[in-house]
């Protein structure tokens, strides 16, 4: 890549255009996903037999996502936001092909690159040249296409010096590179990000974060999962909003953001008043004790003063770490 | 600057063609992590393909040969090594097609990737390694031929035909194969008791003995319920003429003229009595059942694994 066009991608970068186009290329509609959440594991034959003739083999039904739909047109940016154990893995994995729809369909049009999860397919006993035609091969590429692609990934990751040496010794960040090398190697239609923004050191930070920019600038269409608002912000145009497994809010991303955040806000002040009602109970419970002591003129135990001391402050020190938080929430 | 087809997979699972092509990389990929990872780290590599079956031939043949007593089948190590070598295809291709669906949990739980690879790989896999070991066989019949004369084993044209009974225990090890990765997903328990159960259906099978040695009147039905038994007799007849039948007993020896024609009657009337025809049938029936339940089953193993 020339300078002139490197320096046309930071300006592209600083202006951050949206190319939109008709087409669309993410159709997600009405997805249901049903988990069977089994309390006691069941997966020994003798258990599983004897839990049938009990009739004790039932499970506990999950819906860990209902009723979801949604369409991306090509270059859109969906920011998909919810608390945590709302649903949005589990939607990105739906999207990605990973888990089926129990209910519905998903339908994307052109190549996925999923940056879920990297080095999800590497073998720890392969070496590194040898898990990159692995991993491109789990990605569904042909071995000419990988061996087309190598110089550019071995130069990507920086790891030309350990190349050949097997993947059990490699870093946790080595790794991380060597699969955001991968995976960014193709050239996506549809991008999929999972606050993996963050590989690696400082240094490969801002590399990576430019490769993933440079992606934005030509059109790709991106659905990202954070839970910050300010990231999704910067980055989406459009955004969801899950709770429970459903779309509660749809729309811009302002819209969805201000939603999103008076929800969190509002959970944190929930949890709060919670903690002071659990310090009035307490407190009144002290002033009972009290109260009997001083009537019948018994002396109160030390162990019970000391018991209810440390539950007092127990609850002090939850409400002083809710407190600032709450704050942020509230900003 | 993007070499590769733009292949829109609008709905995954359905044009399994399609799929098939896209993924064959991968497929080609796991076959060559497998074979290479097998050995690495040893000294001699892959030439453990060809020493291990031996060395246990080497041991089967000493121990069994002191409880037998000498000449109960000539060539003995030869009788040995055939039925080793097509039963150890057998039980590793499908122990590691069991384990291969759990083995790849990380995987799965994360790429998109088409699930029957995984079993397919280990059954390829395993099926080359078994063709390399094939060596032996040439490797101990040449000795005999070299250094023990009086019992030559005389290779016919006939050697051709092996790849009939080759075929079908292929078959059959993929069908069993898919069965036990779908089961082990759900019990576990499966792979100790497949493991169990492997160790009966070695002495189930005539590797070490013969039939007609083995006095067991109507009892001989539950040893020829074994499909391997057909299989393995089958190749028998085909490469050494050794089939372990009462009556065929022998036939290597008789070099001379018409031993071709001998043999071709041999090997064409084992592959056509109706053990080897029953086998044939149980491999395809166990394929048909192992592609089903894997292709019903695949989408809930994520959630199991």
């Amino acid at each position: 890549m020339s300078k002139e066009e490197l320096a046309k991608i930071e300006e592209n970068d600083t202006e951050d255009v949206l190319l939109v186009s008709d087409e669309i290329a993410v159709k997600v509609d009405d997805v249901s996903i049903l988990f069977n959440l089994n309390k006691e594991g069941v997966d020994s034959f003798k258990e599983y037999m004897i839990k049938l003739l009990k009739r004790q083999l039932h499970y506990d039904e999950f819906w860990a996502l209902t009723d979801v739909s949604f369409e991306l047109k090509k270059g859109e940016r969906l920011g998909i936001l919810g608390l945590n154990g709302a649903g949005k893995s589990t939607l990105l994995k739906t999207i990605a092909g990973v888990l089926k729809p129990y209910k519905g369909s998903v339908t994307v049009k052109g190549v996925i690159a999923p940056l879920l999860e990297l080095g999800a397919g590497f073998d720890g006993q392969y070496t590194g040249k040898e898990n990159i035609f692995l991993y491109g091969s789990v990605m569904g590429y042909s071995r000419e296409f990988i061996a087309s692609k190598y110089d550019e990934i071995v130069k990507f990751s920086e790891l030309q010096k350990f190349i050949d040496v097997p993947l059990k010794n490699y870093s946790s960040g080595m790794k991380a590179r060597l699969g955001f090398a991968i995976a960014t190697a193709v050239e996506p239609e549809v991008l999929i990000l999972d606050e993996v923004l963050s590989v690696g050191d400082a240094k490969f930070r801002a590399k990576s974060e430019k490769k993933v920019r440079s992606m934005f600038s030509k059109g790709v269409t991106v659905l990202f999962v954070s839970h910050s608002v300010d990231q999704v912000k910067s980055i989406c145009n459009k955004a969801i909003l899950l709770e429970h497994g459903k779309i509660i809010a749809q729309g811009t991303t302002d819209e969805v953001c201000a939603i999103y955040e008076e929800k969190t806000s509002k959970s944190l002040e929930a949890q709060m008043k919670d903690a002071v009602k659990d310090l009035n109970k307490v407190k009144n419970k002290i002033a009972k004790i009290n109260k009997t002591a001083a009537e019948t003129g018994e002396a109160v135990s030390a162990k019970v003063v000391k018991d209810v001391q440390v539950k007092v402050d127990d609850i002090n020190r939850e409400i002083g770490k809710a407190a600032p938080a709450a704050e942020e929430g509230d900003t | 600057m993007d070499t590769m087809d733009k292949v829109s997979f609008t709905e995954k699972g359905k044009g399994s063609i399609k799929n098939l092509k896209k993924y064959k990389n991968l497929l080609v990929e796991l076959v060559r992590k497998n074979i290479k990872l097998q050995y690495r780290g040893s000294i001699l590599g892959l030439f453990w393909t060809c020493l291990q079956p031996l060395l246990t031939m080497v041991v089967l043949s000493f121990v069994f040969s002191m409880i037998f007593g000498k000449n109960s089948v000539a060539n003995y190590p030869v009788y040995l090594l055939t039925g080793r070598l097509l039963f150890d295809f057998y039980s590793g291709s499908t122990k590691k097609a069991m384990r291969s669906i759990r083995g790849n949990a990380s995987i799965i739980k994360k790429v998109y990737v088409p699930k029957y690879a995984y079993p397919f790989s280990n059954i390829v896999s395993t099926f080359i390694t078994f063709a390399i070991s094939l060596i032996d066989l040439v490797v101990v019949i040449a000795f005999f031929n070299i250094f023990i004369p009086g019992k030559a084993i005389y290779i016919t044209p006939c050697v051709l035909l092996a790849i009939i009974p080759i075929i079908v225990l292929a078959v059959l090890s993929t069908g069993v194969g898919f069965i036990l990765a779908t089961l082990q997903v759900f019990f576990r328990d499966v792979e100790y008791l497949y493991d169990v159960f492997c160790l009966l259906l070695f002495y189930m099978t005539p590797i070490v003995y013969t039939v007609d040695k083995l006095k067991l009147g109507s009892a001989a039905i539950v040893l020829k319920a074994n499909p391997l038994y057909g299989i393995i007799t089958a190749f028998r007849a085909c490469v050494t003429g050794q089939t372990g039948l009462a009556g065929q007993k022998g036939l290597e020896a008789t070099y001379g003229p018409g031993h071709l024609t001998k043999m071709f009657h041999l090997a064409v009337n084992t592959m056509t009595s109706w053990t080897f025809v029953y086998a044939t049938i149980f491999a395809f029936v166990a394929l048909g059942i192992g592609i089903l339940v894997f292709k019903k089953k695949q989408d809930k193993f994520i959630l199991h694994i």
